[in-house]
């Protein structure tokens, strides 16, 4: 349903556009004009808007988005090639993002009050309003130009990348993914331990807490086996939410540490014209989006035992 | 008002946000005056070319050897109207739109809220861009209406479910048995009501938009490049990470401090404004 209202959309937004694709392709390509109206005729420009947006629909719905005159091959082979880099990052990215904001805000809620979740707050709200290109340009600065422990960009270095062996070549991966998967789970590491924090300080004020205290369970049992567990119902609905704030995030994170998947592709793209891609990347994108709220509802339903009851 | 910033002045940290935003809009209205060269004069190609930062230009110069202080405190005045317009577009319609769904209900509420929730779907750069992509070379007024078009979906969210619970409220229901017509109940007596929410909307707003536009500067689709903005500084700076690091640096601090105050200020707006949250 969301991915019909987008494709809906976006095909408003083409119609609505100066000029139609065959005049914005024939910018960089210099065709006839006769060639343009045969062109148009060919690929049925001239029918009327209700019969366009039904063939536009049924395209999408079988997977083909149109023509990337820039790489001379459909969109959506362009884009397939570059969607396994853009999941590897989020991937990596949300592991951070969770793992990290996980621990942090279950440290900050046990010394509340303390210099070091007051620093901590402090932290995540810095990090909250700083724009992600520019923490990674930072980070680029810092840990690659100053002190040169890792890599600019790129996926792997592609001079030594077939020579290495296996466990080399995913060393040198992993090498060259740990900035961009930092700078793009920052942010919503930052916001998860705002979540964790104010859901575990919920927690350990409720009944069972103290139920599971006075049975005599040491300290550390209470807090990963009673309180963490209970916490961490509120955060795993910060998933779903998370998932456009990423595929926004890599197409700035792609593009400073020329990552090349589909963020930067969609950016290239737009530089070069080639609008068939830029929009064929936002359905995709929008896909991503619904996709990712389903797997959100179902690791609800794995870690939640009442709502599994109550279907 | 005085009342409303005396609240304000009492929370500590909105009253850090309040300084902040003061003092940034003040740099911005003031920066033909303050600045110490003209953002755009290429001052010495020669030798001029990225220079640290000095007492003679305290930010350092860029690649043209411009000052680097003048172009962020120029910046701040493109990033900052930019946003302030956008928002005044995005609450205007985001009103609108949530008060017709609110009011109307039924079939025109569940069709504009499926809309909305479409919108909020797509990742919000990629939308912009696309829009970017198709009307290439947009204006700066392009930009603010792009950008004010394209992130009212929230605001009208919040203002209709003020209007649903406004809706349950005595008040109106006594304007209605006075035969108050609907044009005048919504803008004499919802309208009014909702100004809290939606004030504490455009301002957080105001925070989320600096991001975007710097963000689609950044990218190279937003302010066309003459002009300085905080995020083109940043792209330039970063060509040019390993020779003039301040480049990159001074523009994203400022950007951090923008979005810092305006959202510490609207988290103080939104205590001061609804008793209920404190």
């Amino acid at each position: 349903m969301i991915v019909f209202l987008v494709a809906t959309l976006t095909f408003v937004l083409l119609q609505v556009a100066p000029g139609d694709p065959l005049t914005r392709a024939s910018e960089i390509t210099l065709v006839p004009q006769q060639v343009l109206e045969q062109q148009r005729r060919n690929f049925g420009l001239d029918r009327p808007v209700h019969v366009q947006y039904a063939r536009y629909l049924a395209n999408v719905a079988r997977g083909d988005f149109g023509y990337s005159f820039r790489e001379h091959r459909p969109a959506a082979a362009a884009i397939a090639e570059r969607i396994p880099n853009t999941l590897l990052l989020a991937a990596a990215a949300l592991v951070i993002t969770f793992a990290l904001g996980i621990l942090i805000g279950a440290l900050q809620a046990t010394r509340r009050g303390s210099a070091a979740d007051e620093l901590l707050s402090l932290t995540s709200l810095t990090l909250y309003s700083m724009p992600v290109f520019w923490l990674g340009v930072m980070l680029l600065l810092l840990f690659g130009v100053t002190l040169g422990w890792f890599p600019a960009g790129g996926v792997v270095d592609d001079a030594i990348y077939p020579y290495l062996s296996p466990l080399g070549r995913l060393g040198n991966r992993l090498h060259h993914l740990i900035l961009p998967a930092v700078t793009l789970g920052a942010v919503g590491a930052a916001a998860t331990a705002r979540y964790q924090r104010a859901a575990m300080l919920d927690v350990v004020g409720q009944d069972f807490v103290r139920t599971a205290r006075a049975k005599g369970l040491r300290e550390r049992a209470v807090f990963f086996r009673h309180a963490l567990r209970n916490a961490l119902l509120p955060v795993i609905t910060l998933f779903g939410l998370f998932f456009p704030l990423l595929l926004s995030g890599s197409v700035l994170v792609e593009t400073v540490f020329a990552w090349p998947g589909i963020g930067k592709l969609a950016v290239d793209a737009i530089h070069g014209r080639d609008y068939a891609v830029v929009t064929a990347v936002a359905i995709i994108a929008a896909i991503m989006v619904v996709v990712g709220n389903l797997l959100a509802d179902l690791l609800y339903r794995l870690a939640d035992p009442r709502t599994r009851e109550a279907q | 008002m005085t009342r409303l910033l005396r609240g304000l002045w009492l929370e500590r940290q909105a009253r850090w946000g309040l300084v902040l935003v003061a003092a940034l809009c003040g740099l911005a209205v003031l920066a033909p005056w303050i600045a110490p060269y003209d953002p755009a004069a290429q001052l010495d190609l020669a030798q001029g070319q990225y220079l640290a930062p000095s007492t003679l230009h305290p930010f350092g110069t860029d690649f043209y050897s411009r000052d680097l202080l003048s172009r962020v405190l120029y910046g701040a005045r493109i990033s900052l109207s930019i946003a302030f317009l956008s928002v005044l577009v995005s609450i205007t319609v985001g009103t609108a739109v949530g008060m017709t769904a609110g009011l109307a209900g039924g079939a025109v509420d569940r069709l504009l809220m499926r809309g909305v929730d479409a919108a909020l779907a797509v990742p919000r750069v990629f939308l912009l861009l696309v829009v970017v992509a198709l009307w290439e070379g947009v204006s700066v007024t392009g930009l603010i209406v792009v950008l004010g078009l394209t992130s009212w979906f929230g605001t009208s969210r919040i203002v209709r479910a003020e209007v649903l619970s406004l809706r349950q409220r005595t008040y109106i229901t006594a304007a209605r048995a006075l035969g108050i017509g609907p044009r005048r109940l919504a803008l004499r007596h919802l309208l009014p009501n909702l100004a809290a929410p939606v004030i504490v909307a455009a301002t957080l707003g105001i925070g989320q938009i600096i991001l975007i536009e710097a963000s689609l500067s950044y990218l190279g689709v937003g302010v066309p490049p003459p002009t300085p903005s905080w995020g083109s500084i940043i792209q330039e700076g970063q060509q040019a990470l390993a020779v003039a690091p301040w480049v990159a640096t001074f523009p994203g601090l400022a950007i951090v401090a923008t979005v810092i105050g305006f959202s510490l200020l609207g988290d103080g707006l939104r205590d001061t404004l609804d008793p209920t949250t404190r």
